[in-house]
């Protein structure tokens, strides 16, 4: 076993007028080279705020409050800015879920190469870093031709391959596609998770895909992490979590998902909603939803246990 | 019976806006094509799915429906009676019977209005009751919608519940005029997966409550075969196939279709999935191309497809496909 990250005991909070939100707390998870980590959840469970701290990107007034992120023998948590600024690009780096908000609307998609390769190393030069990035995007499927083109020159689907382009262009070692396909049409989504999935394969890339729907975890990750108000429920590998959920969320994730192939099985709501994380529920925070609550669950909050070759935190597994 | 609502040549062009050295340099107008010569029907008590991607028209034929928008040609007719050229007071007397259901609930709220005021202004606007009996009405309303206690959520702001609460005041909104006809546009796309159920459940037992018919708009087949009881594709301004749902769903004809189908991942890793997916993006729909507008893209596209339009083929009573591949079946 070698994990290239390992998160300990991870707690994010953001800081705003109406009070303190914790949202991502004590969260411990690791991930294996070569492997996808698919984390799901709904809005607000805190998927997202924790790909954005292993860049140490959190968007302010948000900030890391605890625990460790320990990547390839360093700890993220303490680097400088500095640092950080040398590791994310060439060994993290991340897909973001818009493309036209995350490129440079007046740059030319060349000088959003051009700057990525000189910024890494300085001795690269522009003509070196040009038939790099023509070569890259060739086999991303976007002619060499287009790289003097602007963003709003490309097509959503495009852009989204630019943005795949820019994130693996200095070999990083851990990719985080935070929901890369959603604002995407289906087709284009599914041309886009074909591509992810030839990348893998090619190039072993070990990949933290954030995203709400069931479907692409189903068919991208070896392990999943279910994240719900900002804690991790369950966590283990894809097959055996889709085989036998033990948590109740998960269960009820799992059956609210659009299946098209067997429609029986799905849509079926999770009653309620989700918490507001200004003022979360006592002790397990799914229990005010959940069916098969009984007396520990108000009170005591559960702990992550190994079940079954997965981590789950129920108190039904204690 | 004769249905709700008869669609017929329905054609919406809206013109591409151009800046002031463009108009200069060239004096052609161009139009965005946005819906072209789609006909279909609605019968009363069912739900009606129109599918499709970003740029296929749903939205815009949706809104036609209802009337927001006015058609560039073609007829509507609604219980009988064509809506296309109708004076205001026709128009205000269709829209008791005829709502929409939109997609974003916070930009469809007016988020200084209160909730329950946001409900109460369709029976203010169409002066149904006194004040007192509409406040009663609403907070019914409320109760219905599952926002309970009433008169707690009646004085809420929009900002101070969540998601979910908020479509289901739009949704309450569009129900307080007790329509036969409503037209939902994407009503659960905005709303997290495990309450979106929830959502399509409320809007199920609000249609057998006041005997609804809907069109249901959406991109997400999934959802349309959960909801919808005939659905039509569409494609670039056109329908290219409308039937049954299960007819639609099982045996799908279009290429487009089925590669519609194929596209959506599947949640169960044991499921194998084998992708038809079409080359490229959908093209744009101020230049569409010539002939069958999907040919482009079509792994099956032959001589004919880029120059002669398919029409409707029927496959069974109910179900068609506009398609050269099933209009002359070949020989073989």
């Amino acid at each position: 076993m070698n994990p290239l990250l390992n998160v300990r005991d991870l707690a994010v909070e953001y800081h705003s007028m109406r009070g303190r939100v914790r949202a991502v707390a004590n969260v411990s998870l690791s991930i294996e080279k070569g492997s996808t980590l698919g984390l799901v959840g709904e809005s607000g469970c805190g998927k997202s705020t924790l790909g954005f701290s292993v860049l140490r990107m959190v968007p302010p007034p948000g900030k890391i409050v605890g625990g460790e992120i320990d990547f390839d023998g360093i700890n993220i948590v303490q680097q400088t800015e500095a640092e950080m600024r040398r590791i994310r690009g060439s060994q993290i780096s991340m897909i973001f879920q818009d493309p036209m908000t995350s490129l440079n609307p007046v740059k030319k998609i060349r000088d959003h190469f051009i700057e990525l390769y000189r910024t890494h190393d300085q001795s690269v030069t522009k003509d070196e870093a040009i038939a790099k990035s023509v070569k890259l995007l060739d086999s991303l499927g976007i002619g060499g031709d287009r790289i003097n083109d602007y963003p709003h020159q490309f097509s959503g689907g495009m852009r989204q391959r630019v943005m795949i382009g820019l994130a693996l262009a200095l070999n990083p070692k851990l990719i985080i596609a935070d929901e890369p396909t959603t604002a995407l049409d289906v087709i284009v989504e599914a041309q886009i998770l074909e591509l992810l999935k030839q990348l893998k394969s090619e190039h072993q890339l070990t990949m933290i895909l954030i995203t709400h729907n069931i479907g692409i975890v189903a068919e991208m990750a070896d392990t999943i992490g279910v994240m719900y108000a900002g804690q991790i429920v369950e966590l283990g590998p894809t097959e055996d979590i889709f085989e036998d959920p033990l948590h109740p969320y998960t269960k009820g994730l799992l059956e609210s998902a659009p299946n098209i192939i067997h429609p029986e099985k799905s849509m079926r709501p999770v009653p309620g909603s989700p918490p507001d994380l200004l003022s979360p529920p006592t002790g397990c925070k799914f229990h005010p939803r959940c069916s098969r609550v009984f007396e520990p669950c108000p009170y005591k909050e559960p702990q992550l246990l190994e079940r079954k070759r997965r981590l789950v935190a129920c108190h039904l597994y204690d | 019976m004769p249905p709700l609502v008869n669609v017929d040549g329905l054609t919406k062009y809206f013109p591409v806006q151009k800046s002031f050295i463009e108009a200069a340099v060239s004096k052609k107008r161009e139009y965005v094509h946005a819906v072209d010569d789609i006909s279909f029907q609605v019968q009363r008590g069912e739900t009606f799915g129109l599918v499709g991607e970003s740029g296929s028209g749903k939205t815009t034929t949706g809104r036609l429906l209802v009337r927001l928008d006015t058609p560039t040609t073609g007829e509507i007719r609604f219980d009988g009676q064509n809506m296309v050229d109708v004076d205001q007071e026709s128009l205000m007397q269709f829209r008791r019977r005829a709502q929409m259901i939109f997609q974003d609930p916070t930009a469809a709220l007016n988020p200084r209005m209160r909730i329950g005021q946001a409900i109460k202004h369709g029976l203010d606007i169409h002066e149904i009751g006194t004040e007192q009996e509409r406040r009663q009405e609403v907070l019914r309303m409320l109760d219905k919608i599952g926002l309970t206690p009433p008169e707690t959520f009646y004085e809420k702001f929009p900002h101070q519940v969540s998601g979910g609460q908020r479509q289901r005041v739009v949704i309450g909104r569009a129900m307080i005029l007790k329509p036969e006809f409503v037209v939902a546009d994407e009503p659960v796309a905005m709303v997290d997966v495990s309450i979106r159920a929830q959502i399509l459940d409320l809007m199920i037992s609000l249609k057998k409550e006041f005997g609804l018919t809907y069109v249901f708009i959406t991109h997400d087949l999934a959802t349309a075969n959960y909801f919808c009881d005939r659905i039509a594709i569409m494609y670039l301004g056109k329908i290219v196939e409308v039937g049954l749902r299960d007819e639609v769903f099982k045996e799908p004809k279009h290429p487009y279709t089925v590669a519609l189908m194929s596209a959506i991942p599947v949640p169960d890793p044991k499921h194998k999935l084998q992708r038809m997916i079409p080359r490229g993006e959908i093209p744009s729909p101020i230049n569409p191309p010539s002939g069958c507008r999907f040919h482009p893209r079509c792994p099956y596209a032959f001589e004919r497809c880029s120059k002669e339009e398919p029409g409707m083929t029927k496959i069974s009573d109910t179900h068609y496909v506009a398609c050269h591949l099933f209009d002359n079946p070949p020989s073989s």
